[in-house]
């Protein structure tokens, strides 16, 4: 009789086995599905911004021989150096270039193929060194985005000439200038050292970079002490009762206010209430902070929780008050996920363009800021900005600016790991 | 985690438990019951009257007397979730850490109230050392463990002050000789055993006067608790000692005196030989030769 039963309940366990093994095996492949899905989405996505950014790491750039203009004389000093008109400058040496061109058209169409800014990159290379004016000297300046676009292959010369925005004309001095080797893609460092621009050539995102910087430096140094000291109050001190218990479903409510709307709370509280200037990365830190804190609250809370009763009840035993208890031993071990949390927080708010559109961060704004109260904008919000504008040089910029963003927080993501493997401890 | 677990003990006992004693026990343990024995000390530093501990409606601890000597060791028996835990962590007072208990009746500490308006919880816990069940070490070095208790009390002037404490405690601990050459290395590295009696240097580092044992062994081999046992009889000629334990050859090794608990009562105390060779009660008699628990 027990052999029976044994011999029965070993076949019903192995008809249940084959059912197991076929639900785990479909499951494994169901999940590997949605991983390869994941990745094919994200690989085309990173496909896609490099293909269309690339280009814009590098910036068609033209040479030119400098000669000192005739009103400068033999002798000059600093002031009249800063006083000479470069663009006029440019102007001679370009049809020095070539000087079969007449006509006030054609020297303009001339005039067209070196970028409006380069007259400034030339007057900074010449203040640095003055002795480019003493002849012989050749300069390599931007070209305008049209020629850069032409020459990168972004506008097909085939095109009929009236829907082209180079004429025949510009393109057959193009070429000449080509064949003399005056042509040249080089690294494009304005790209990462000035301001926005209108003309896509000398446009760059240094400024909003450093707008973002100014304003996750107010956000981190507000977000994460009020953060953390809120976590620890309501985890360690905070008696649990209603009011509690109210703080708690508020602050989960919070997280998941959409972002905007802390932007339309920071315009009425910061700007119109408490008078603080428009554009300025301070309000858009402030506003980011009040995104910011409910994530890193649950994250400090949780990571609060998840250290060992047992270590606590360690230290009490010893006779360590309840704040020697949190600073001495619960909060070294919480660190390391009050960290992640505090860094993901942060490069969410790095991504946050939505409610500076609310404090006026979208202007357009030339100037490096230097402080956070200077008006400045940021890196998504110049993304925004630059995938708006109707020139075509603006394309591959957008695409080069997502790539910087991505970096940015690649590395802050990268330094969230480092840190909780750094501050790790075993027990 | 150990008062939690506890706490569900109590609201739920061992079924097991329940079906075996059921027909004696009711009869016993009602609530005209007095504890047999005599639960005083002859030289008591802590005497506990008419304690009754609350885990919200739960009565987890009722009524219970007893006294815990100098230079003697009392051993808390008795089956899981009957309140061993439970009082001995009203003792220090690690009980407050839990919001819904509450604790009744009077415990004193060399005639001072522990629970009075007076008491320091701070000091109280540096005066009534604790080790748990669980070896428990920081997530520090080995030095850094045993000096923790004297450097927020402020027991030592100076580093050498210091570095004497560790050695002392760590050697009263039976812990010198395996560690003196890296006690900069983290107390979490120790094997389970090391860990325990690291976590009695830290414990005895403050100078308590009384030391609760819950439980210390039962995550160790039998050579480690060896080693524990001969230490506890070791410490007993400098404090007062109070030990759970789950096992009855331990209690009747290292102990003097012997309470044993049922459902939250102390059912019977008095001289470990005697409990263990001629119990006065039922239910002692049923624990001790094994019928459940």
């Amino acid at each position: 009789m027990m052999t029976s039963r044994s011999g029965s309940i070993k076949a019903a366990v192995q008809e249940g086995l084959r059912r197991r093994y076929r639900r785990e095996r479909r499951f494994r492949w169901l999940g590997l599905g949605a991983v390869v899905l994941g990745m094919v989405f994200l690989l085309f996505f990173f496909a896609t911004i490099v293909s269309n950014g690339y280009s814009a790491f590098v910036q068609t750039h033209i040479l030119l021989d400098i000669t000192a203009p005739a009103s400068l004389g033999e002798e000059w000093d600093a002031t009249q150096l800063e006083r000479l008109s470069y663009r006029a400058l440019i102007r001679d040496v370009l049809q020095a270039q070539f000087p079969e061109v007449g006509g006030r058209d054609d020297l303009r169409a001339l005039n067209k193929l070196i970028s409006p800014g380069a007259a400034y990159q030339l007057r900074e290379k010449v203040m640095a060194d003055p002795s480019l004016l003493r002849g012989g000297a050749s300069v390599w300046l931007p070209a305008d985005d049209e020629v850069d676009m032409l020459v990168k292959g972004h506008v097909d010369r085939e095109t009929p000439e009236a829907n082209r925005r180079l004429s025949d004309q510009q393109i057959a001095w193009l070429d000449q200038l080509a064949a003399d080797g005056r042509i040249e893609r080089r690294f494009n460092r304005l790209l990462f050292t000035s301001g926005d621009s209108r003309d896509p050539e000398v446009a760059g995102i240094w400024g909003a970079a450093v707008g973002s910087f100014f304003m996750l430096s107010v956000t981190l140094l507000l977000a994460f002490p009020i953060g953390v000291a809120t976590a620890i109050y309501l985890e360690e001190f905070a008696p649990r009762n209603r009011w509690t218990d109210l703080v708690e479903v508020n602050i989960n409510n919070l997280a998941a206010v959409p972002s905007i709307v802390f932007g339309l709370l920071g315009l009425a509280l910061f700007i119109n209430f408490a008078g603080l200037p428009r554009s300025a990365p301070l309000v858009g830190g402030l506003v980011l902070t009040l995104m910011t804190l409910p994530v890193i609250i649950i994250a400090a809370r949780a990571a609060l929780t998840a250290v060992p009763p047992s270590i606590r009840e360690a230290a009490l035993g010893v006779g360590a008050s309840k704040m020697q208890m949190v600073v001495h031993h619960v909060l070294p071990l919480a660190m390391p996920g009050m960290l992640t949390g505090t860094i993901i927080g942060m490069a969410r708010a790095l991504g946050e363009s939505a409610p500076l559109l609310m404090i006026g961060m979208v202007a357009f704004i030339v100037d490096i800021p230097q402080g956070p109260l200077d008006p400045a904008t940021a890196l998504p919000v110049q993304i925004y900005l630059w995938a708006d504008s109707p020139e075509r040089a603006f394309v591959e910029r957008t695409s080069a600016a997502i790539l910087v963003l991505l970096g940015f927080l690649l590395v802050m993501n990268a330094v969230a790991i480092f840190l909780r493997k750094r501050f790790e401890r075993r027990w | 985690m150990n008062a939690v677990s506890e706490i569900s003990n109590v609201a739920e006992p061992d079924s097991n438990i329940a079906g075996v004693v059921q027909p004696v026990r009711i009869a016993s343990v009602d609530d005209g019951f007095q504890t047999v024995g005599d639960y005083r000390s002859e030289r008591p530093v802590i005497e506990a009257r008419g304690v009754d501990v609350f885990y919200g409606d739960n009565h987890a601890i009722k009524n219970v007397n007893l006294d815990i000597g100098m230079n003697e060791v009392v051993s808390l028996i008795g089956p899981s979730g009957c309140g061993k835990s439970t009082f001995i962590r009203c003792l220090n007072r690690m009980n407050d850490t839990i919001d819904s208990a509450r604790v009744t009746g009077s415990i004193t500490l060399d005639k001072e109230d522990i629970y009075g308006r007076d008491m320091d919880v701070v000091l109280l816990r540096a005066r009534v050392g604790i080790v748990f069940q669980k070896p428990n070490p920081f997530p520090k070095s080995i030095y850094d463990n045993v000096a923790y208790g004297p450097r927020i009390h402020g027991l030592a002037r100076d580093r050498g002050t210091l570095d004497e404490i560790v050695r002392v405690s760590l050697e009263r601990a039976g812990l010198w000789g395996e560690v003196k050459d890296r006690l900069d290395e983290p107390g979490t590295g120790l094997s389970g055993g090391q860990q325990q009696r690291l976590c009695i240097a830290r414990t005895i580092a403050v100078g308590p006067e009384v030391i609760l044992m819950d439980e210390p062994c039962s995550a160790l081999d039998p050579i480690a608790t060896a080693r524990i046992e001969d230490l506890i009889d070791e410490l007993r000629q400098n404090f007062a000692i109070a030990i759970v334990t789950h096992s009855m050859q331990q209690a009747a090794r290292v102990s003097q005196r012997t309470a044993y608990f049922h459902l939250g009562k102390l059912i019977e105390v008095g001289g470990t030989e005697q409990i263990f060779t001629n119990p006065a009660h039922k239910l002692t008699e049923d624990y001790i030769t094994g019928r459940f628990g």
